[in-house]
């Protein structure tokens, strides 16, 4: 409830738009409380009295009522969608730079899939709550209110009669509410489990027929069918009691009224026009009474979406910008780590344990080891992706932690893991470190990166679409784009992990050679695939269990320690057509 | 059943004032369905009729209760007209009155009572309706030729197929029930209003008319409105899944205000679209309500005159104040179910069109079971296309011994997949016979066929459950403790038992959480526990680390011993293992023979091979 409350700081922009809807909603609130009286006049005045021009005043002022209401209920509905709209909007920016700024260590831990529903489903849970909801929740209780009061005030014997459907109202939606909506969240799991089904069957289709599987995959599939027909079964069941009773209520109380109204006006107590305008205020009340039953129980569902929500607006960013933090300007590229130690959230290990490392500008270091042995935490400490629980890094003897984020990162070029592109040209993804490049330098950069020739090979050469409406690039072509984007940088600092997988050979030889070219003169860290880059660097790091527990040349190494003997050995195995070939010859 | 909110952008799924569910009669609602037309409504129409046959008696009862409602909607007013009349004035009858709300009481019951049972007895038919047409659906899916697969990406397919379920869903379930509703108190309340005065019936009507026209304009102008809301959020979440995705460049590029800049013009974008789709609808309503008093306003003024002439009575009055305000939600049902079920047949015709797809690839009618095969293979003079101007493969026959391991290589396009798809009959030769143990493939059964055949493809595919599950998958009947032997083969067995909850680890959607190698080494155990006598082996491309590579070779050894293998090879060292190398090029068999052999040749091969020799050699 808390966070609901939090949430609450979305309207304080929409003050003003807040004010017109509140006036709008007065408005309304006035026409339809005065619109029962003057049906009253036309039927006691006009009609009972047998006066034509009574009849006329009052349906001529239930029109005028009809057009204020429906000036202001439009004017209310558009400002509170408005409003919503705002708040949403609001919410998904500061959401957004939120996710964009926060650092490697939280996104680890995160699903994107997860990030998604918060931005969009949790947003407009709240969006419906906050910004429509809650005013609504007010106009329909001060409308409640009003009709109460008109009511008590002409007859509150019959006003009691009225009113008496109220709580059988809300005691139904509160039936409703605690018998069927828990079995919605049945239906949705069953409803996602059988679609899980049906997507494995679509996706994986060869591996059921290949596994013969089918007749399996079959009854797996009509048992969730019949489980999930059965729960929507049920809900119909009950809802096809909940809704017609809610009916059924609000005639009991049309029919109370006229029974006791009636006697009363046979008693002389009240008039006719007294007992129509009853009957009127009736169908003003019913809609409000089933606005508050059903917002008063959204708001535990908001309840929890605004919980999510500011979980991740809460969440602690590890890398921070020092408050004056300098920019780092144009460097050598000179790499230092001191002592460095590191260990991920969560995790029960050092990733980095004391690790020392002197890289001088322009060297090349190969960083070797097994799966877990902490080679990627290595490399994202220099652009700061982490920050070391104690110790330090330096670039050109300057503490990361002491520079701007963007100008440390403007001196580093990264081919990572997967290669990322995003929704655009292949000019516009080559250049996204840099926009302002000229298309000069964008070629440029292709042709080092061994990728001009399959760029000019499409039709629409770099201005060729790509990413999700685009077309398909093979991963070695992705590869060859995200080494040019690395390469427009121009960097001193260069970081490649694991770069070439998912090729071919003949692909896996010429992004090879790109990124010898790459590496040419600049500090380079290398978490090294092949044999020909370990023999090439300046100096190869053997990392276990986040230790450096050895330094030197391949050769070096090799006489020297058992792990890296037996780590080249299965990198040996892989390059084997070497060996082959030069016996061959 | 129940809509979801969230700005998914696909289907009609905003849910309103947090009440979670959309009114169907509303303009947001309609607008918000894709605006299509069935080419073939009737046909369409008459394929989800007979869905219901197995329902007649059902669908009659609910007629029956469908017209009780409708009637005591329709009467309802009228008695307490008479009421008014006869004894609502001074001096007027008690026991009359209350005789009167007596029966007024009797016919709510009875209404009551109808809709009850009309709402569950049409939900379960929609239900079970709906049931059914997701069987056949999966059935028809599971016999689809795997063409198919390739022409409609499964991602397409799914969003395709669980929209058009859900429209025809709320169709069926709700809308055709509320519509039939509409329909009869419609009726109901127009021969009420007719029969009590024709006169002030007739003038209350003349609203009826610019109703409907201005529902249709709204509608009109709201689909407009609403397309662009759908396109302006689609583009919102499409920029937040690529952005978030690729967070880790954005951020190493320094990237991210130039991101949060582009979100935010989405975003704003978005709302502007949302803001004017709002303006006509937050419109609508109001108007309709303006109406609705012109309409009472008509009654009281017009019929004020009259009942001053004595010409009605003031009961009439009353009941028809109350009739004109509940004739205004049927019109509007009417007005948008048009566009429903124009929605709801065009989405049905896509379905049947699914399960009306040609399957080219049958049991034949006296196809009998393979019985248990030694594991030799044979192609005679095989060719395959799927398009007969562009054959894939052309006259190809070769022979495998049982427990050979053949090697396919050549150049991407060469043909390769073909020849396993053809020998696991994924597909049916143009021309030529496959044969395993000297039984054409076309007389067998698929089932027997494929349970002596395994498959591990490059990327093998895990379903979500466990580990275990995915092993078992290759045997279902396999202990817990041959589910373990076939890991440790697979060399699975170490990384397994490392994580949390060994073999009864939860794999997340598509093996998320596993390795890329990881997910390998599992096809392989899968494949092992299937000891299958004949192995298809579609080796990954991509790089693993080199300690799991060494894993996964060393697993492929123990599954390929003793076994037919056929190995789409692209290492070179599972190719010179082999017994014997297939060259295909352009749909040809152009070279066999080991690897020295063909590399004596000096062909193709030798060039293949000298190509990775030399970027090996850089």
């Amino acid at each position: 409830m808390k966070h609901l409350r939090r949430s609450l700081i979305f309207l304080r922009p929409n003050t003003l738009l807040m004010t017109g809807a509140i006036i709008s909603l007065v408005a309304v609130l006035v026409s339809n409380l005065l619109s029962p009286q003057y049906l009253q006049r036309a039927i006691d005045d006009g009609i009972s009295a047998g006066n034509q021009s009574a009849i006329m005043n009052a349906v001529i002022m239930l029109l005028l009522l009809a057009l204020l209401r429906g000036v202001f209920s439009f004017a209310q509905t558009y400002l509170l969608e408005r409003i919503s709209q705002n708040v949403a909007f609001d919410m998904r920016n500061l959401l957004f730079n939120k996710l964009s700024d926060l650092s490697f260590s939280y996104h680890d831990q995160q699903q994107t899939g997860q990030l998604m529903t918060r931005v969009t489903s949790d947003v407009e849970v709240i969006r419906q709550f906050v910004g429509q909801g809650l005013l609504n929740l007010v106009a329909a209780v001060i409308t409640v209110i009003g009709v109460i009061i008109v009511l008590v005030a002409t007859n509150w014997q019959l006003a009691i009669v009225e009113l008496l459907s109220i709580p059988i109202i809300f005691a139904l939606i509160g039936f409703f509410i605690s018998k069927v909506r828990p079995l919605f969240g049945v239906v949705q799991s069953r409803l996602g489990a059988l679609n899980t089904i049906l997507q494995e069957n679509l996706a994986g289709i060869r591996v059921v027929r290949a596994f013969a599987r089918e007749p399996y995959e079959q009854k797996r599939y009509l048992t969730m069918n019949e489980a999930l027909m059965d729960v929507n079964i049920t809900i119909n069941k009950r809802s096809s009691v909940a809704f017609p009773l809610t009916f059924l209520t609000v005639n009991v109380a049309t029919l109370l009224v006229v029974l006791v109204g009636g006697i009363k006006v046979i008693n002389g107590t009240i008039t006719v026009g007294t007992l129509v305008a009853f009957l009127s205020y009736l169908v003003v009340l019913i809609g409000p009474v089933f606005g508050i039953g059903f917002l008063a129980t959204a708001i535990g569902r908001a309840a929890v979406s605004a919980e999510r929500v500011f979980e991740v607006l809460d969440a602690r960013n590890e890398v921070e910008e020092k408050p004056g933090a300098r920019s780092l300007g144009q460097i050598r590229g000179d790499v230092e780590f001191r002592n460095v130690v590191f260990k991920f959230a969560g995790a029960e290990q050092q990733a980095l344990d004391d690790v020392s490392l002197h890289v001088p500008s322009g060297h090349t270091v190969a960083i070797m080891g097994r799966t877990g042995s902490g080679k990627s935490s290595i490399i994202n400490m220099i652009p700061r992706f982490y920050d070391p629980q104690s110790g330090q890094v330096l670039v050109d003897g300057i503490d990361v932690r002491d520079v701007t984020l963007d100008s440390l990162r403007g001196n580093i070029g990264m081919v990572l893991q997967d290669t990322v592109l995003f929704s655009g040209t292949i000019r516009d993804n080559i250049a996204y470190g840099r926009p302002e490049a000229t298309p000069d330098e964008v070629v440029a950069a292709a042709r080092a990166a061994q990728a001009d020739e399959f760029i000019g090979g499409f039709p629409d050469g770099y201005d060729t679409l790509v990413g999700e409406r685009g077309v398909g690039l093979s991963g070695g072509q992705k590869q060859r784009v995200a080494i040019a984007r690395a390469l427009l940088l121009n960097p001193r600092i260069l970081i490649l992990d694991d770069s070439t997988s998912a090729v071919d050979a003949e692909t896996e030889y010429q992004i090879q050679q790109a990124l010898d070219k790459l590496m040419r003169g600049r500090t380079s860290f290398v978490i090294a695939q092949r044999i020909s880059t370990v023999r090439n660097a300046d100096m190869i790091v053997l990392l276990d269990e986040g230790k450096i527990i050895a330094t030197g040349t391949h050769d070096d190494l090799l006489r020297e320690n058992a792990l890296y003997g037996e780590i080249v050995d299965s990198q040996l195995r892989k390059d084997e057509p070497v060996a082959a070939a030069e016996e061959a010859n | 059943m129940q809509r979801r909110g969230g700005p998914s952008g696909r289907g009609p799924q905003r849910g309103g004032g947090g009440g979670g569910r959309m009114d169907i009669a509303s303009l947001e609602y309609a607008a918000q369905l894709a605006d299509e037309k069935a080419a073939n409504a009737g046909g369409a129409a008459r394929r989800l009729l007979a869905y219901l046959i197995p329902f007649r008696s059902k669908l009659g009862l609910i007629l029956v209760m469908v017209l009780t409602s409708a009637a005591s909607q329709a009467v309802g007013p009228a008695l307490i007209g008479m009421a008014t009349d006869r004894f609502i004035k001074p001096n007027g009858d008690v026991t009359g009155l209350a005789l009167t709300m007596g029966g007024l009481a009797l016919v709510y019951a009875v209404g009551f009572f109808a809709a009850r049972s009309q709402i569950a007895l049409m939900g379960e038919v929609g239900q079970r309706l709906l049931s059914s047409i997701r069987v056949d659906i999966f059935q028809k899916v599971q016999r689809l030729p795997l063409g198919f697969f390739d022409k409609n990406p499964a991602g397409d397919l799914m969003s395709r197929l669980l929209n058009d379920t859900e429209v025809i869903q709320t169709f069926v379930g709700q809308a055709l029930v509320q519509v039939l509703g509409s329909v009869f108190s419609l009726v109901g309340i127009i021969v009420a209003m007719l029969i009590q005065s024709p006169l002030l019936a007739l003038v209350s009507f003349s609203v009826i008319p610019i109703m409907l026209i201005m529902t249709r304009i709204f509608s009109l102008w709201a689909r407009d409105a609403y397309r662009r809301t759908r396109e302006t959020i689609g583009d919102v979440s499409a920029n937040l899944q690529e952005e978030i995705a690729g967070i880790k460049v954005a951020q190493a590029f320094n990237r991210t205000q130039a991101g949060q800049q582009e979100f935010a013009r989405r975003n704003a974008l978005n709302r502007k679209a949302t803001m004017s789709a709002t303006a006509i609808t937050s419109a609508f309503q109001p108007l309709v309500d303006v109406l609705g008093t012109l309409a009472t306003a008509i009654v009281a003024g017009y019929g004020g005159y009259l009942a001053l002439q004595g010409r009605v009575s003031v009961g009439v009055l009353v009941a028809f104040v109350a009739y004109v305000q509940n004739l205004f939600r049927p019109l509007q049902l009417l007005s948008t179910a048009w566009t429903q079920a124009q929605a709801s047949l065009a989405a049905s015709e896509r379905i049947f069109e699914l399960i009306d797809t040609p399957i080219d690839l049958q049991d034949a009618p006296n196809a009998q079971p393979l019985p248990a095969v030694n594991g030799s293979v044979s192609f005679e003079n095989v060719s395959f296309a799927y398009d007969p101007a562009k054959p894939v493969l052309n006259n190809v026959s070769f022979t495998a011994e049982p427990g050979q391991t053949v090697a396919i290589v050549g150049p991407t396009g060469a043909g390769k997949t073909t020849v396993i798809s053809l020998l696991a009959r994924f597909y049916d030769v143009t021309a030529g016979t496959v044969r395993v143990d000297g039984h054409d493939l076309r007389t067998v059964t698929q089932a027997s066929l494929r349970s002596q055949m395994g498959i591990v493809p490059q990327d093998s595919f895990l379903f979500a459950g466990t580990i275990a599950d995915n092993i078992r998958y290759g045997r279902l009947d396999a202990t817990d403790a041959e589910v373990e032997a076939a890991a440790t083969a697979a060399n699975a067995h170490e990384f397994i038992a490392r994580t949390k909850d060994g073999y009864q680890s939860k794999i997340g959607e598509r093996g998320s959480g596993l390795s890329q190698g990881q997910r390998q080494l599992i096809g392989i155990a899968r494949a092992i526990l299937a000891a299958p006598r004949i192995l298809i082996l579609d080796e990954a491309t991509s790089s693993v680390d080199t300690r799991t590579e060494v894993l996964i070779q060393s697993a492929l050894n123990t599954l390929l011993k003793g076994r037919t293998s056929f190995v789409i090879a692209h290492r070179l060292s599972t190719i010179r293992q082999a017994d014997v190398i297939l060259v295909l090029d352009a749909g040809q068999l152009i070279e066999r023979g080991t690897h020295d052999e063909l590399v004596a040749l000096n062909g193709l091969y030798a060039e293949l091979y000298r190509r990775q020799f030399r970027y090996a050699q850089n």
